[in-house]
């Protein structure tokens, strides 16, 4: 959302001050504050250098990351959002950063600024497949020995495709797949004055938005 | 040989070997399973495998509307259910841009409170429990159970409340609950007294627990640390004091700080806030007026029972709240709360329909547990069990 992200111009608030400051570090595309927390966006390359300056820099001094979450836009290019919400303890203030990534290009690993981005990246890259570059562990963390797929992508079934049970005859736990007794309800709670950008009648009429609902 | 031979010292080479602990162990707190590397009986590595109890909670949120997806939260970890629906409640309620009414907030800072000495009396019962002390965990049940009186009275659930809501709570607390709240709150400090005389001075507890998984201050930011535990290392670091939210601001209190960051700082950590949790809720008691108890806005909250009995307005928007639910503006927001762990946060990215496109968990005890790979590190495997209990883990939260 490049048009929402302005650079914060002129500095009034501890919040704009910062959001002035972060885009002056490497990498940072733009900030912009929403909700009242600063947001920044950044190229994947320079991950490791903005970090160690986020941490690093003493008007931004984040000494913890406090999660790293994937976010997946699947119609987009570049499909992955990597979210790195941080926090500084001593001057009391967040910041949220966002690189995008996609199947293949891998996000350099923060675990050497942060120790305890090791379980966070794992966790992404389990749940969406994200490759973090320079992770020495990057084995799955959530799913079970031996999952396959990255169950938080939005082409993921939410029912997945293998269920578990023991089989007594066979004395053992069996992977079989997911057989629904009923079929996957997942309705459509959008109204239809919202949803209907044609209405039954009004083909004719100039369309406002073309391919909608 | 006939002749003696001349004596000499052996060296005895013993491998490290591994070791599972768990998932099925009463120590592990659920179902953690540890993979220990193990010199004798020195740990050399720890290695948790978690996700045992992984149900994809974030998942199945994205398939559900807002208000569908508040119970889910309880589920999460199961000691401290309000505080999470607190998290998550606070985070939809910035995207929509609304603000819980003043009583609202104070009922949400009491039961807050009240989760924050629920979960408390929880881990430091059965942290004791697995250091070999079986009295405390018998005394602590019996004042949860009381506790749990208050969560069945507001909510109509013991465990899984669901209480918090999008714009404030989902009624207003019963009459005589607040009393009832007050004379509980007035006999609690004596019952840290009594639960006090057991363990902190108790020479086998601190054996077990004094200089046990030691965290300086600038390793335990570096891993992510929050809460109780960051602050039994000494870093005074407390959300409702640095960043309050609801009525924090109001109160007063105080953040207990610990100095050593070892187990039993972690223990005293607690006990003391506690106390500070009593004194909250006392004030709470005091300081709250009658008023409404959620928004009025009847698009966000649910009408009352007599409304819809008489208005057909209010039935259509009971309908439609419960069928479609609400429409949350584009926009995303990490709002944390200090759950009874540290920090719980919510990352929600809302894209204007009713369901939340993405809510990713922050949970505390995650952070925590993976540091164990340093806490234990050279420690006896009993003293293993110690600091798993000291980090109070729950699986409900960490494995999501």
């Amino acid at each position: 959302m490049a048009e929402e992200i302005e650079v914060a111009a002129a500095a009034s608030s501890p919040l704009e001050l910062l959001a002035a400051i972060v885009a002056t570090l490497p990498g940072v595309s733009g900030t912009a504050i929403h909700y009242g927390e600063v947001v920044a966006t950044a190229g994947r390359d320079s991950v490791l250098a903005l970090m160690t300056a986020l941490r690093d820099h003493e008007a931004c001094a984040f000494e913890q990351v406090m999660d790293i979450c994937g976010v997946d836009w699947p119609h987009r290019a570049e499909r992955f959002d990597v979210v790195y919400n941080l926090l500084s303890v001593s001057l009391n203030h967040r910041v949220r950063v966002i690189v995008t990534t996609d199947e293949q290009a891998p996000v350099p690993s923060v675990h050497s600024i942060w120790p305890v981005a090791t379980w966070w990246e794992r966790e992404a890259w389990d749940l969406f497949g994200i490759v973090f570059s320079g992770q020495p562990d990057l084995r799955r963390i959530l799913t079970d020995y031996g999952f396959e797929g990255h169950p938080l992508r939005k082409d993921f079934p939410l029912t997945g495709y293998v269920e578990v049970r023991y089989d007594p005859e066979r004395a053992q736990v069996v992977y079989e797949p997911v057989k629904l007794v009923q079929d996957f309800r997942n309705f459509d709670f959008l109204s239809p004055w919202e949803a209907m950008t044609t209405l039954p009648g009004d083909e004719k009429a100039p369309r406002k938005q073309e391919g909608g609902a | 040989m006939s002749e003696a031979e001349p004596k000499t010292t052996k060296t005895v080479e013993i491998d490290s070997h591994s070791m599972n602990l768990g998932p099925q162990h009463p120590a592990a707190h659920g179902v953690l399973r540890l993979i220990l590397e193990m010199d004798g009986e020195i740990v050399e590595r720890a290695d948790p495998h978690i996700g045992l109890l992984h149900r994809g909670t974030e998942k199945l949120i994205e398939y559900k509307t807002y208000i569908q997806a508040m119970p889910y939260f309880d589920r999460l970890d199961y000691v401290s259910p309000m505080s999470q629906e607190h998290a998550f409640a606070l985070a939809t309620e910035k995207l929509l841009g609304i603000e819980a009414p003043e009583r609202a907030k104070w009922i949400r800072t009491l039961f807050s409170e009240i989760t924050r000495v629920l979960n408390h009396l929880l881990n430091l019962t059965t942290y004791a429990l697995d250091v070999g002390a079986i009295t405390p965990a018998l005394w602590g049940f019996e004042e949860r159970e009381k506790l749990m009186e208050f969560y069945e009275a507001a909510s109509g659930a013991r465990l899984h409340a669901n209480y918090f809501r999008t714009g404030g709570v989902a009624k207003d607390l019963p009459a005589g609950l607040e009393e009832r709240i007050a004379e509980w709150v007035d006999g609690f400090p004596r019952f840290v007294d009594d639960l006090e005389s057991l363990l902190t001075a108790n020479r086998i507890w601190k054996q077990r627990t004094v200089d046990i998984g030691v965290m300086s201050p600038e390793n335990a930011l570096a891993w992510g640390f929050t809460g109780p535990c960051l602050r039994a290392s000494g870093v005074p670091w407390d959300l409702r004091r640095s960043q309050p939210y609801e009525v924090y601001d109001q109160l007063d209190f105080k953040v207990p700080v610990g100095r050593n960051g070892d187990c039993y700082d972690r223990y005293l950590v607690r006990v003391a806030e506690m106390r500070e949790s009593a004194k909250i809720i006392a004030q709470c008691l005091a300081k709250m007026t009658p008023g409404p108890v959620k928004v009025l806005d009847n698009k966000i909250s649910p009408p009352s029972r007599a409304d819809m009995k008489r208005s057909m307005e209010a039935l259509i928007h009971h309908f439609k709240l419960f069928t479609e639910g609400y429409h949350v503006p584009a926009g995303a927001t990490y709002t944390a709360v200090e759950s009874p762990k540290g920090e719980f946060g919510v990352y929600l990215v809302a894209d204007g329909t009713n369901r939340p496109y993405r809510c990713k968990i922050r949970p505390t005890g995650f952070a925590h547990l993976q540091a164990i790979e340093v806490l234990s590190k050279r420690h006896m495997l009993a003293d293993a069990v110690a600091i798993i209990g000291s980090l109070d883990i729950v699986f409900g939260e960490i494995d999501r």
